[in-house]
């Protein structure tokens, strides 16, 4: 086990995968000279060349879908497209042929493609730089899309999906490079497509994903604190496929739960989620479930703007309040404890 | 391509006789390669002959494509090579069987060319288990590795990064194969176009864009949609060496297919104009009102399968009872392949999740449309097992 930072996870295992197999390489804007906006590939152009970590122009529709063709023809490409917003530029690509090409032609090609890219929010970057629209690439067959909220997670889910021989995007967070966490020293791949429970509970199921895992486990150890509540957490990791039987499992057991999402509300991961819970466990449920979302507005830049517009920590606890109250189980939970 | 033959066409088209811009057209691809009556080498004629045969199968084969639509035996859109022969088989030619093609959806005629069994192409057409795409892909969406057709791609330019990867793959790999990319006139506007080249001409990619240029888009001339509308002098933005070639004359197609190719495995990008016609509409339901009787009329004047055909004749390179032999030959094959389609069966329901990954994953949904997400809970409060 070392302590290691989510940036230094990323990187290391970029760094180990290209190590192991040379059908392994980097292409993307300012990845090369320039280490990276986010400095994830720091170092590995000095350490493997021009051939395997490629400086690309800005052209992510060009980019993307040239890693895709190479990706046709055996190579492992992953590539680093600057933030999420930028994507849009290379959704056709994406869409139309990445996540179609194993299928459309009979299961005769295969897509072994890494899109790594960070969401965000809260760095005041304003409207056109601060989405979370994994959503987007979640609607669609054929792709897989993870989202790690750990080092762990970043190491072992991107060993997954440089491994996979599908497309995977691979969602990082701005706000989550420099924070810490344990990582083992083993090569053990997570497997894609499984929600973890972070914190086992019986008073209700708190879901989140990416940065927002960490804001649910926060309520979580708060709600503890203050309330006496034991609630169950569950950080998503994978939202193609998503993990529903983890999910109903959970409210069969805690019989409440709220989603927090980095994104707008209407038609969101949250509402997928919702609807899960309640196809599998409405019989369960002892109060409707929760989201807790993005204002739906385009992110202001005004930092007291753009804090309304998220949700805090205090949201969640609102809503885990509500939720309790409405069915009478908060007052009976700090009565026993 | 010859000043003659752009003075005949200028009639029904835009001016096409440009002056080739200096630096960037081959000496190769402007000469006239017309047949002329002269001694031929049996090698000479059987490659005339081979070439001719080729055409007839796709002309023949598009044809039955038409038809077996207007049967609803087929569906979806459907998109022919009538009228682009001559332009397909003297590309082609130029391919060893280890490069790569990428088409657009224009590419039934690419396909038996590339030589894969015109049966399963017709059958993938017919939507059946035995087509190139296993009935995944229909007429737009044809793929066979073996025959290295990398797909056809209904995404008007979505084709062209992909083909460029693919060549950044052999580069990376020190391959000797190259890649050639197919794309109407229409398509050089896509933004995917130019971010393509230009990767390409930075990188040395082995791989030859080639622009069909049939004047049209859907109904929308070239001259309404491309601002520069002699479209091989799109390469000097990107200093990509490229040529225009008369698309209706199947060796200088050749020819400059050769020379294209040449370059693109030596290591550069090249970009080839095929000026080209389109027969019939856009696709086998477009009835094509935007074009006048007079037009049409002229096109069919230029018929490069009929031109090519007459001019073997001429030259006493087939006889009449060779053209007819052919003409039986190539028929056959095509009435096998309908027959062939019609016979094939459809793809059996149970396997639709059978190419959502090629990696299985965990809580992969195989649902289908009816079915519920969860089997029905256990109702404890009705006295049911939890
Ligand atoms: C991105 C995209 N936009 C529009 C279309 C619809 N469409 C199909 S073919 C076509 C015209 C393309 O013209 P051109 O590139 O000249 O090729 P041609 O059909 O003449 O071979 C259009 C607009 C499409 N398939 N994809
Ligand atoms: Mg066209």
């Amino acid at each position: 086990m070392t302590t290691m930072t989510y940036r230094q996870a990323l990187h290391d295992t970029l760094r180990a995968e290209m190590l192991r197999d040379e059908n392994v390489f980097l292409l993307g804007e300012e990845i090369g000279v320039f280490e990276g906006s986010y400095k994830i590939t720091a170092g590995l152009l000095a350490e493997f060349g021009e051939k395997r970590v490629r400086d690309t122009p800005i052209a992510e529709e060009g980019f993307t879908g040239a890693a895709i063709g190479a990706a046709m023809l055996g190579l492992r490409p992953v590539v680093e497209i600057m933030t999420i917003n930028f994507s849009l530029l290379a959704l056709d690509q994406i869409v139309n042929h990445a996540a179609k090409i194993y299928g459309m032609f009979g299961g005769q090609a295969k897509v072994p493609l890494v899109i790594r890219t960070p969401g965000g929010g809260g760095q005041q970057l304003g409207a056109t730089h601060s989405q979370n629209i994994e959503l987007y690439y979640a609607f669609v067959p054929g792709l897989k899309v993870v989202a790690p909220s750990t080092p762990a997670d970043a190491k072992a889910l991107l060993m997954a999906a440089i491994r996979d021989d599908d497309p995977v995007l691979f969602l990082e967070n701005l706000a989550l490079y420099n924070t810490k966490g344990d990582v083992p020293d083993d090569d053990t791949p997570a497997e894609i497509g499984k929600a973890a429970v972070t914190r086992p509970g019986r008073d209700l199921t708190l879901i989140g994903y990416s940065r927002m895992a960490h804001i649910a486990a926060q309520v979580a150890d708060q709600l503890a604190a203050s309330d006496g509540l034991d609630i169950e957490v569950i950080d998503l990791r994978s939202l193609r496929p998503l993990d529903r039987p983890t999910i109903i499992e959970s409210v069969m057991k805690t019989h409440a739960a709220v989603v927090v999402e980095d994104d707008w509300l209407t038609y969101g991961i949250g509402a997928e989620v919702a609807a899960t819970i309640s196809d599998g466990a409405f019989d369960y449920l002892d109060a409707p479930v929760r989201r807790v979302a993005m204002a739906e507005v385009p992110l202001p830049y005004s930092k007291p703007l753009e804090t309304a517009a998220l949700p805090s920590v205090d949201d969640v606890i609102n809503a885990v309040h509500q939720t309790l109250d409405a069915v009478g189980r908060r007052h009976q939970k700090v009565g026993h404890d | 391509m010859t000043n003659q033959m752009n003075a005949s066409r200028k009639a029904s088209g835009p001016k096409l006789d440009a002056t080739p811009a200096k630096p960037t057209v081959k000496a190769a691809a402007k000469k006239s390669t017309r047949v002329r009556a002269v001694k031929r080498t049996p090698a000479e004629v059987t490659r005339l002959t081979e070439f001719y045969r080729q055409m007839l199968l796709i002309r023949r084969f598009e044809e039955r494509a038409a038809r077996s639509y207007t049967q609803a035996l087929i569906g979806g859109y459907c998109h022919l090579n009538l009228g682009e022969e001559a332009a397909v088989v003297g590309l082609l030619s130029a391919l060893a069987p280890t490069d790569y093609l990428f088409t657009n959806y224009r590419e039934h005629g690419y396909a038996i060319n590339r030589g894969i069994d015109p049966n399963r192409v017709m059958a993938e057409l017919y939507g059946r288990i035995d087509g190139v795409s296993k009935g995944w892909g229909g007429s737009m969406h044809m793929f066979d590795l073996t025959h290295r057709l990398l797909g056809g791609y209904g995404i008007v330019g979505g084709q062209i990064p992909l083909a460029t990867g693919a060549a950044l793959a052999i580069d990376y790999r020190g391959g000797s194969d190259v890649v050639m990319c197919t794309m109407g006139d229409g398509t050089t506007n896509v933004g995917a176009f130019h971010e393509s080249l230009n990767i390409a001409a930075l990188w040395n990619l082995p791989i030859v864009y080639v622009i069909i240029n049939n004047r049209l888009g859907m109904g929308t001339t070239v001259e309404k949609s491309s601002a520069e509308p002699e479209l091989f002098r799109r390469g000097a933005a990107y200093r990509i060496e490229s040529a225009r070639v008369d698309g209706l004359d199947p060796l200088a197609v050749a020819e400059a297919s050769a020379q294209a190719v040449a370059v693109a495995r030596s290591g550069k990008p090249y970009l080839l104009e095929v000026v080209s016609e389109r027969l019939r509409g856009h696709s086998v339901v477009d009835p094509a009102k935007y074009r006048s009787e007079t037009e049409v009329a002229q096109l069919r004047e230029h018929d490069p399968v009929v031109t090519f055909g007459a001019q073997l004749v001429r030259d006493g390179v087939i006889d009449a009872n060779g053209m007819a032999a052919i003409e039986h030959e190539v028929t056959a094959r095509v009435d096998e392949a309908a027959a062939f389609a019609e016979a094939s069966p459809t793809p059996d329901v149970a396997t639709l999740f059978d190419y959502n990954y090629a990696t299985p994953v965990a809580n992969d949904s195989r649902r289908l449309p009816g079915q519920p997400l969860f089997e029905p809970a256990p109702r404890p409060d009705l006295g049911e097992d939890q």
